[in-house]
């Protein structure tokens, strides 16, 4: 199987240099045939990797330890569950992993767009197979994940040695999350080369029209949200896992996959003054470039431990060739982005600095700060050592200090633009959509100041997320009592028919108002309270209004580890609220030790209780307390970014006509005629 | 004043903003790597920096006292002497022979005293062929790995 899955790998790494190759003259003859040939030889990676991940799948659920792989991340009692997450455990399963979806990608990428655009699709097949081929050759040469254990015997033949049982899955990784954040993540990374290759396309063909940007939008869309997805799960596995008692520490790998969705955000707002107006053209092909060199950048940082952090300790070779190809990339883009810069010629100017053009530039500025002080945060130790040859690190308080109001700033913008005009905008027309939720906001912070609410970040966060959802409600409210007018249905449906007319528009809101959510839970952290004591049973500890009793401590015995609990009885004004168990589980293949954390979660707070084992001073079981108030929010705002996200990409069920000055040019025109749904300031 | 004239004072403003705050931020944050070996050679206000250093946990060096955790860092012949009194309990990873990182403040009596300490289990997270034979005791060597 092994030597299969090998053949697969090399095979799939030949059927991506064809690829190329014939792209490429495929392009420069147009001829019809090998144009088809290309295409399919991009397909077949596809078939072929997947093949690779079924053998090394297959490997690990017979228990082949004699395969290096298998040995070092599975042993015969991991749960079968976890035999398949094993495949991105470490470094090669991961590079495979990366190539897999990746080729994923590209199969939809071009099998979805085979009668389409034959003007731009060669050339988008060629720069997917480009990537594609790094990753290969990584696979097959330097990390190539069917190795397998033995020596050299008598006459230099291979002698293989299968051990009895493998090493076993790092505890960190047993966790069920951990089996779907890693994909998710992956996808977002790998995601992003498809926007990166129609606007390679685009640039290299010269593609006459705005068709590339609009295909290129939803992709990065899919992207954006996996990302999203996968930015959040991380966080939850390190609340959930970690026990720490929070979910965001500002480690470079974490950061590494904040950058490329915070360049893909800034696109993705961005974009719409290109579709529009004709402006940024540069900008947004440059976005796109970045967003794909920070994914690199960021498997670069998880996998080569260039910089220290909890998920990247293994140094490795491999961190030359990422260096390598991140500087391929960055000379292709630059050249290709030279010789065609007169393609990118902006169409118009802006007009007013209270426009929605303009909401957007500061977007846009905003959040390209915020990936720029994170990156530089990031890479300091590294820039450091070259130019001062002191390794230098710079911590939260460095990240908090300048993201926070940046944050802040973003989460203003979010009201405020979506509903300013194009071009310019009337001061009628700001008192009209602004006055309610301004009052809205101002009377919730009055309200706050006069319970007791001192912070300032907290309450500004506060005042401006009641003013976001406002307009946002004043939207879905406007539209839908127009439709409900002419169609005589209660205001309810008319909202969910308003919201199909124009998902874009209105998934965006959605979207808008799951990150409103997201930033209240974090700003719920500045009110976070914890406390740490011996609790030997009987013993009480208070945690806010909480009563926390220890009950009992039992030993739990499973073939995969061994686990001292603690029983943990919290009350509230003397009434039982709960029961909750922390964990420290004793992992036998990998001899390691790993917490699991009692949490009581409900929307408004979280119980977090963490066993820390016995104190070596007392010999009394300790415990770790903490009350996080909001956290909810968090992951409940990412479910309705992902919902908001699904919602944008659907098509929209009818044009809605949309009275405006600013020139739209006919765009799915097809269809009933659009039904005048009533004024609309502004556009999606 | 011309709009993109207007757009770029704001911009201006922002990033000047943002500017100052990522300053004082960095001044409070920032912590310099050392090897052991460095620590004997530097002087001045260098001492006083806040500095990340990384090196064995000597074994049997892990003294438990009252209020705070005392060890000895090795490495390459050099030793340091941490004290730990922080309130996060010590990684379940750190036991002598383990991998540690500290952070914090260098006393002047030549001890260390850190605010944070973290610990890597050596045999899990880099794939050494040498090292933590399996129960079986079957002789392993990885003739193609090249981590």
């Amino acid at each position: 199987m092994d030597i299969f899955g090998s053949f697969s790998l090399l095979l799939a790494l030949i059927a991506a240099v064809y690829a190329i190759v014939a792209g490429i003259i495929a392009i420069r003859t147009r001829n019809p045939l090998l144009t088809k040939s290309a295409r399919h030889a991009g397909i077949a990676v596809c078939l072929l990797v997947t093949l690779a991940v079924a053998c090394v799948e297959f490997l690990f659920f017979t228990n082949n330890f004699s395969m290096a792989y298998v040995a070092e991340h599975s042993n015969r009692d991991l749960p079968a569950f976890y035999k398949f997450a094993a495949l991105w455990a470490g470094q090669e399963g991961s590079l495979l992993f990366w190539s897999w979806l990746l080729s994923i990608y590209a199969f939809f990428a071009l099998f979805l767009n085979r009668h389409k655009h034959p003007e731009l699709m060669p050339y988008v097949g060629v720069v997917l197979a480009c990537i594609q081929l790094f990753f290969l050759t990584l696979n097959n040469f330097v990390a190539n994940p069917f190795q397998v254990l033995g020596h050299a015997g008598a006459g230099g033949a291979l002698t293989v040695v299968a051990q009895a049982d493998g090493h076993g899955l790092t505890p960190l990784l047993q966790y069920s999350e951990m089996v779907i954040h890693p994909p998710m993540l992956y996808l977002g990374y790998t995601g992003f080369s498809v926007p990166f290759a129609f606007a390679m396309a685009a640039l290299l063909g010269r593609y006459p029209g705005e068709k590339w940007i609009h295909i290129t939008r939803r992709w990065t869309m899919v992207a954006w949200g996996f990302q999203t997805i996968g930015v959040l799960l991380g966080a939850h596995w390190a609340y959930a896992v970690l026990g720490w008692g929070g979910y965001w520490a500002w480690d470079p790998v974490e950061n590494a996959s904040l950058l490329p969705w915070i360049t893909a955000t800034a696109f993705l707002h961005s974009v719409m003054m290109q579709e529009k107006r004709g402006m940024m053209k540069v900008w947004n092909v440059w976005l796109v470039f970045t967003t794909f060199m920070l994914c690199i950048l960021g498997t670069l940082l998880t996998r080569s431990g260039v910089v220290s952090s909890i998920h990247a300790f293994a140094q490795s070779s491999i961190g030359t060739w990422f260096t390598t190809f991140l500087a391929i990339v960055f000379v292709a883009c630059l050249l290709a982005f030279w010789k065609n810069r007169d393609y990118l010629r902006s169409d118009n100017q802006l007009d007013s600095l209270v426009s929605r053009e303009s909401s957007f530039l500061f977007n846009n500025l905003i959040l390209l700060a915020a990936c720029f002080a994170v990156l530089w945060g990031t890479l300091f130790p590294v820039f450091s050592e070259w130019v001062q040859g002191t390794k230098i690190s710079v911590g939260p308080p460095f990240f908090n200090k300048v993201n926070v109001p940046i944050a802040l700033f973003l989460l203003f913008l979010t009201g405020v633009g979506p509903l300013l005009a194009w071009r310019k905008t009337s001061l009628d027309g700001l008192k009209r959509n602004f006055a309610w939720p301004l009052a809205g906001g101002i009377l919730a912070g009055v309200i706050a100041v006069i319970f007791g609410m001192r912070q300032i970040y907290p309450l500004i966060c506060l005042i401006l997320s009641v003013f976001v959802v406002l307009t946002i409600a004043a939207e879905f409210w406007r539209g839908a009592r127009v439709i409900s007018a002419r169609s005589s249905i209660n205001v309810l449906a008319a909202m969910g028919q308003l919201t199909m007319r124009n998902t874009r528009r209105y998934g965006g809101y959605v979207v808008h108002f799951g990150m409103v959510l997201i930033f209240i839970g974090i700003a719920g952290s500045a009110f976070k309270q914890d406390v740490q004591q011996d609790m030997p049973p009987g013993a009480h500890m208070k945690l806010g209004p909480y009563d926390i009793v220890s009950q009992n401590f039992d030993q739990v015995q499973t073939p995969n580890y061994q686990s001292e609990r603690a029983t943990l009885e919290v009350f509230r004004n003397g009434k039982s609220q709960m029961i909750l168990y922390p964990e420290r589980r004793f992992f036998l293949a990998s001899q390691i030790t790993q917490t699991l954390v009692g949490i009581q979660s409900t929307p408004l707070r979280d119980i977090y209780l963490v066993y820390d084992g016995r104190n070596p001073e007392t010999n009394r079981p300790e415990v770790h307390a903490y009350l996080n108030p909001l956290v909810k929010c968090i992951w409940f705002g990412g479910l309705v970014v992902v919902l908001g996200t699904i919602l944008a990409l659907i098509p929209s069920r009818q044009p809605v006509l949309v009275i405006s000055q600013a020139t739209e040019r006919a765009v799915a025109s097809a269809g009933p005629l659009p039904q005048p749904v009533g004024v609309v300031h502004g556009q999606d | 004043m011309k709009t993109p004239a207007k757009f770029l004072v704001g911009s201006g403003i922002i990033v000047v903003t943002l500017l100052s705050l990522a300053y004082v931020g960095f001044t409070q944050s920032k912590t310099y790597y050392h090897t052991l070996s460095e620590i004997a050679t530097l002087h001045g206000s260098a001492l006083d920096q806040r500095m990340r250093i990384g090196g064995d946990v000597q074994d049997g060096s892990i003294q438990h006292l009252p209020g705070h955790v005392e060890f000895v860092l090795v490495e390459q012949g050099r030793t340091l002497t941490v004290n730990y009194a922080g309130r996060d309990p010590l990684p379940d990873t750190f036991k002598g022979g383990a991998q540690a990182l500290v952070e914090g403040h260098l006393m002047p009596d030549g001890r260390f005293n850190a605010e944070q300490v973290q610990a890597k289990c050596a045999s899990k997270y880099e794939a050494a062929p040498t090292q933590t034979a399996p129960a079986t005791g079957a002789k392993q060597t990885y003739p193609n790995s090249q981590s």
